[in-house]
Formats: structure tokens, C-alpha cells, sequence
């Protein structure tokens, strides 16, 4: 689950983990009385969508940054009307961008130096580790990726935290003034406490300031969370923006559906992540493009299935459906029941390519024989996707 | 012989009490895996499936000899009852739970490593040798014995992987869902190794996905170590950056854990790629005859 920048510097602030003063605002009027309250001569007045890349991001159709500095209240106000109501485009939106509906209005500080630092965890070592880099405010993939010499990493143990000389060690990489290190150790090692009480799956402070007084400040903040871990915080769960997620994942997830909206005409609708994923690839193979992945899980009843069935088709751009189940703890006959039931009650504006295999496929395939329902069979995958691919395209 | 478990294999379940325990204890059973009891803590003494059921495993393993578990203990609690398998000396501890919190396994894992139990999973559907011991919910009956070994990081793939294979009459020694978490207790690498050191083992096929660098770094692997042939295939080439496709692991994030990164790694590795899920089965048949010619010759 993703969160807002302004929410991230909450969650951090009463973590003990420095962060600018600031004041969420939701209307022109509101930015400028942010800044009149902040009382700092300077101001950023900072877009707040669910995506990176903000700050070279433009509102569609304007000159307008997503962050921008403002200098008085009036300033303050003009830069909040012109991001508030307008699409922002950054590298990770898409080309369609996203709608801001709220901004942040942020005091200014003295920046010595930028740099970069993230808590992650690292599937390979298995643990979660601190990230950090002497390049901050800049694509750290790219730095990465040409310099990775730049990259220092310290995995950490979660019940012991990040060590004081782990810390220390960071700080004397980074360069940083000896003056600095005892505050740049109580920041590293809140910063980690915090990812590890949250449980938190990314935090990412880019850039992570060294301000004039020498202290450590997170000018930035990216916080994702767990999904399997917002059982245990309830108000980490009721920061969730649905203004920023996808409708229909929304409602699928309601379900106990797992489904991400794709581009394409085809919707597929298939038990197990990695037979999704494969489901889809399948499809692109022989030129079609998936509309989806939807995975119904290994215990669907018919209820869920007629749903994923209803949620397929509130996508416009579905043209044809391709179910694709191997039985094994799903059985045939549900999801044939569901399909029938679904044609019964949701109707079926478009064709339908059905392949089963596995548990109770033989009963599962009488069901839909004797339903009378239109459908297309189909024996094995590639006989599978040929014939949604084709159904799709005759249907355009 | 196989690898992980067979015939002798003493299994007990944690969670038997639940309705998914107990179901996919019946499941075991139906196949011939020995079951020999079930753990829930509070409902000792009674019996599911005409399993005794106890407390603890401790109690359980002292009573019935197991050598195995295989857990469906819900999310909340299954760190902490992988730990109390491990800590009662089980030397195969097989999480079937979905959805256990990262940070539960980062705490897990050192503790399996220090032990001299092996953990399957979580978020897999188990592990089996094909008429001998079926551990999880995997349907059984579209396995055969044979020679191939299997392992995925997904459950439904794994059994399309194993149906093609069992219809191209190669049959399998095991196959092993290592889960499709971001932090997993065995790793392809792990796998790979058991494989090679099983004379049953003929052939490997691997199922992959977008997220991490575990196929990487099984490619590696392969290159140095392996010496049977090796297929593979790798799910999500259509997958879009920056979304979790179900699994909680299958995430391309900042770049990285990309398929085609992945098929890079493994055809540079010498690993014949199945380029569709259709293909799996052929792919390993390919990958058993290309070793043959290149014997022949």
C-alpha cells in the first residue's frame, strides 16, 4: 500500500526521524495560510499524487512543476491553483498522469549537501538493509546502475536494529562533518526502527538533506507498506487514498481478488499468480493484448468468480475473455457454475474462450455443455489464446 | 530415490484443526503420505482424520516420530509456529500460509539458517515425490514417477509444468513449490543442489517469475555446479514495472527483476528456455535431447 509524501513525514516525525514543518492544503486559499502559518521566508509547494518523479513532472496543458518554491503567501497560493485540479505527468505516472487533490506546503532550510537513503529489504541476504549514497536528488537506479561503487548498503537484523557503528560507518562513507555523525546515527537507526515497527516494504528519503547547521533532515519521503502486515495497523490501513488506486482493483480486492488493469483488449481470468502471469504472456505471444491479470485464488466460490467475471467486463476495452483454470484445489465445476451463473445474471456482451484442465474437468465441462451457454472451448493453451486472439480481433 | 521426502517420510500438520488443514490433510492421506498426527495448540487429545492431535510439536513429534510438517496455521501466527517446528527439531518444515508479513520471515530465516531443519515456502503449494509422499495441495494424480525434478515459485504453473510433462510421459522424482514470497526459506539455488546429488534426478525443470534475482543467481549456479540438463521458464514478460502480480514476491521494482533479465541469465547459462507456458514440458525434452546429440557426437 502506497501513502502520501505529507503522511509519510507524519509517520516519520512522531518516529523521531527529522522532517521539515509542513501543512497539508486542499484549496488555493488553503496553501496560502499554510504559508503564512509556517512563518519561514521560503516555502515548497509540492503536488501530492501516489507517484515519484514530482518535481520534473508538468501539469498536462501548463508550464506548471509539480514542486515549485514560493516566496509569499500569494506565491504560494498562484502555485497551489495551478496544480490543484490539473494532471501531473512525471516518469512514473504514464502519459495519462495523474489528478492532484492536495498539495503540501513545506518551510524551507539551508541545504549543504544532497544525498540518498532507502530501507528495503534484500531477498537475497534476507533481511531488511539501509541503503544509502552520496547522490541524492537524482534517478538512483541510474546511479546504480553506472555507479555502483556509490551504493553503500548495511543490513540490519530487525529485533536488533541498525548498530550505532553501522551508523557511524555510513556517516564516515558519506563525508559527512564529524560534527554531524552522533546526529546522522540517532537519524539512521530511527530511520530503520521506524521501517521495522511499521512494517514498512520501502522508505525512501531522496534527498536526505545535510542542512546548514550540519544536521540530517528527509526533504523527501516514499513510503510503501506491507500489504500482509496492515492487519496489525489499523492507522497505517486508514491512511489508504482509493482517490489514487484503480476503481476496479479496488473492488477486487473487496472480493478477495487479486487483479491489476492493463491496456489491452483481452480480459483473462485465471487461478494462480504465476498461471496469470503466464496466461497473459500467452496472449501477447500470439498478438493479442492482455486486458488484465486477475488472479481468483485457489478457494474461489461462485460469488467471487461472478464478481471477477463483473469486474473483467466493466472494462470498456474487453473485447474478448479468455478463463483460463487448472483445477487443483479449484475445481472445474465452480468456476463452470460461476460462468453460468455469470451469464444468467452479468450477461456476456462479448466472446468468451474457456479452457479447463484438471480437477473435476470432465463434470465441470458437462456443466457448460448442458448450460447452453455461448461459449468457445478450447483444448490446451496455445488452441486457448489463438482463439481469444482471434475472437478479439473480429469483434474490433 | 528422490529428494526431501518419500515413503518413510513421518508427516504431522499444524493447523489440522482448521478447515484448510484438515481438508488437505484428508488430501495427503488419500495419497498414501504418511500422516501421523496433527498439531493445535489447546485442542490436544482430540482427532482429525483419525489423526491424534497435540498441543505442541514437541509432543507431537515425541509421540508419533515425525520427521516432517507441513503448516496451514493462518498469517498472524505462522512465523511463530515455523520457529516452534524448528525449535522441536523437525527437519522438514513445509509453510503453506499465504500472506505471512516480510518482516516475520526476516526474523525467521536467521534462526532456520543456525538449525538443521530446511523450510519450504511459505506461500508455496508443498512439495512431493510422485507415489510415495505428497506434502501440501497440490492435486495429486497429474504427477507420475520418473525422472525429472521440478521447482516453481508458483502453484498453478507448476502444475501445468508437471501435467505437459506427465503427458509427454516424463514422470517426475519431486517436485518442490518454493513460494512466491519475497523471503522464502529455500531457494532455487538450494533445490538445485539436492537435484544434482540425486541419482533418481535426470533432468530439471524451473519455474520462475518477474521480482528478486533468485533465477539469477540460480543461472549462475547452474553454469558452476550443475551438471544435468536444466529447462526453464519464466512468468510475467508482459507484467508492467512498479505492480505486485498476486504473488506478494512478483514485483518488478526501480528496474530491476525483470523477465527478460531473467531469460538473459538463463539461456546465457546454457538453460534451454521455454518460450511459452505451452512449452514447458517440450522445453525439458529439449533439453534432455540437446544433451544427448551433444554426448553422441
Amino acid at each position: 500500500m502506497k501513502i502520501h509524501e505529507y503522511q509519510a513525514k507524519d509517520l516519520l516525525r512522531s518516529a523521531g526521524v527529522p522532517v521539515l514543518a509542513g501543512r497539508v492544503a486542499r484549496t488555493a486559499d488553503e496553501a496560502a495560510a499554510a504559508f503564512t502559518a509556517l512563518g519561514t521566508p521560503i516555502c515548497a509547494v509540492k503536488a501530492q499524487i501516489h507517484a515519484g518523479g514530482r518535481g520534473k513532472g508538468q501539469v498536462k496543458g501548463t508550464e506548471q512543476r509539480g514542486v515549485e518554491l514560493a516566496r509569499s503567501a500569494d506565491d504560494a497560493r498562484r502555485i497551489a491553483a495551478a496544480l490543484l485540479g490539473g494532471t501531473l505527468v512525471t516518469i512514473q505516472t504514464g502519459p495519462a498522469g495523474q489528478l492532484v487533490r492536495q498539495v503540501f506546503v513545506e518551510s524551507g532550510c539551508a541545504i549543504q549537501r544532497e544525498l540518498y537513503c532507502a530501507v528495503l529489504v534484500d531477498r537475497r541476504v534476507g533481511s531488511p538493509v539501509l541503503i544509502a549514497s552520496t547522490a541524492g536528488g537524482v534517478n538512483i537506479e541510474e546511479v546504480a546502475e553506472r555507479t555502483p561503487d556509490l551504493i553503500l548498503a548495511e543490513p540490519f537484523d530487525p529485533d536488533r536494529g541498525l548498530a550505532g557503528w553501522q551508523a557511524r560507518l555510513l556517516a564516515s562513507k558519506l563525508d559527512l562533518p564529524t560534527a554531524s555523525w552522533r546526529h546522522a546515527e540517532s537519524f539512521f537507526r530511527r530511520l530503520c526502527a521506524a521501517f521495522v515497527d511499521l512494517d514498512a516494504s520501502l522508505l525512501e528519503i531522496n534527498p536526505l538533506v545535510l542542512t546548514g547547521e550540519g544536521t540530517l533532515v528527509a526533504l523527501d519521503a516514499k513510503m510503501t507498506f506491507d500489504d500482509n502486515a496492515l492487519f496489525r495497523h489499523k492507522e497505517i490501513a486508514s491512511l489508504r487514498d482509493e482517490a489514487e488506486e484503480e476503481p476496479a482493483e479496488i473492488r477486487a480486492a473487496a472480493a478477495g481478488l487479486s487483479y491489476v488493469k492493463l491496456d489491452g483488449t483481452i480480459g483473462c481470468l485465471v487461478n494462480g499468480a504465476g498461471l496469470a502471469m503466464s496466461t497473459m504472456d500467452l496472449v501477447k505471444l500470439h498478438g493479442g493484448e492482455p486486458a488484465n491479470f486477475l488472479d481468483v485464488g485457489g478457494g474461489a466460490d461462485v460469488g467471487q468468480v461472478t464478481e471477477a467475471f463483473r469486474i473483467i467486463l466493466s472494462d470498456p476495452n474487453v473485447k474478448a475473455i479468455l478463463v483460463n483454470i487448472f483445477g487443483g484445489i479449484m475445481r472445474c465445476t465452480t468456476i463452470a457454475t460461476a460462468l453460468v451463473e455469470a451469464s444468467k445474471t452479468v450477461g456476456f456482451t462479448v466472446p468468451l474462450v474457456v479452457r479447463l484442465e484438471g480437477t473435476e474437468v470432465a463434470e465441470g465441462k458437462r456443466i457448460l455443455a448442458e448450460s447452453g451457454t455461448a461459449i468457445i472451448t478450447a483444448d490446451g493453451l496455445t488452441d486457448a489464446a489463438k482463439k481469444v486472439v482471434a475472437a478479439a480481433r473480429s469483434a474490433v | 530415490m528422490s529428494i526431501l521426502v518419500d515413503r518413510d517420510t513421518r508427516v504431522i500438520c499444524q493447523g489440522i484443526t482448521g478447515k484448510v488443514g484438515e481438508f488437505h490433510t484428508r488430501g495427503c492421506l488419500d495419497y498414501g503420505t504418511r500422516m501421523v498426527g496433527g498439531v493445535t495448540p489447546g485442542k490436544g487429545g482430540e482427532t482429525v482424520a483419525g489423526l491424534p492431535v497435540f498441543n505442541t510439536v514437541a509432543e507431537a513429534r515425541d509421540a508419533t516420530g515425525a520427521n516432517a510438517t507441513m503448516i496451514f496455521v493462518p498469517p498472524a501466527f505462522a512465523a511463530d509456529a515455523i520457529l516452534e517446528a524448528v525449535g522441536a527439531g523437525i527437519e522438514l518444515v513445509v509453510a503453506i500460509t499465504e500472506g505471512i508479513p516480510v518482516i516475520d520471515m526476516a526474523r525467521v530465516l536467521p534462526v532456520v539458517r543456525d538449525s538443521g531443519s530446511r523450510l519450504i515456502g511459505p506461500n508455496c503449494p508443498g512439495v512431493i515425490t510422485p507415489a510415495e509422499c505428497k506434502i501440501g495441495i497440490m492435486p495429486g494424480y497429474i504427477h507420475a514417477p520418473g525422472h525429472v525434478g521440478v521447482m516453481s515459485r508458483s502453484g498453478t504453473l507448476t502444475y501445468e509444468a508437471v501435467w505437459q510433462l506427465t503427458q509427454l510421459g516424463r514422470g517426475q522424482s519431486s517436485c518442490v513449490g518454493l513460494g512466491g514470497d519475497p523471503l522464502v526459506g529455500s531457494s532455487f539455488i538450494d533445490i538445485l543442489a539436492l537435484f544434482e546429488a540425486d541419482p533418481d534426478t535426470h533432468a530439471i525443470l524451473m519455474m520462475g517469475e518477474i521480482g528478486g534475482s533468485a533465477e539469477e543467481e540460480a543461472a549462475d549456479y547452474v553454469r558452476q555446479h550443475v551438471t544435468k540438463p536444466v529447462a526453464a521458464f519464466i512468468a510475467g514478460r508482459t507484467a508492467p514495472p512498479g505492480k505486485r502480480m498476486g504473488h506478494a514476491g512478483a514485483i518488478i521494482s526501480g528496474g530491476k527483476g525483470t523477465a527478460a533479465a531473467k531469460l538473459t541469465a538463463l539461456a546465457d547459462a546454457g538453460i534451454e528456455i521455454a518460450e511459452s507456458p505451452a512449452d514447458m514440458g517440450a522445453a525439458l525434452v529439449r533439453a534432455i535431447e540437446r544433451r544427448a546429440s551433444a554426448r553422441g557426437r
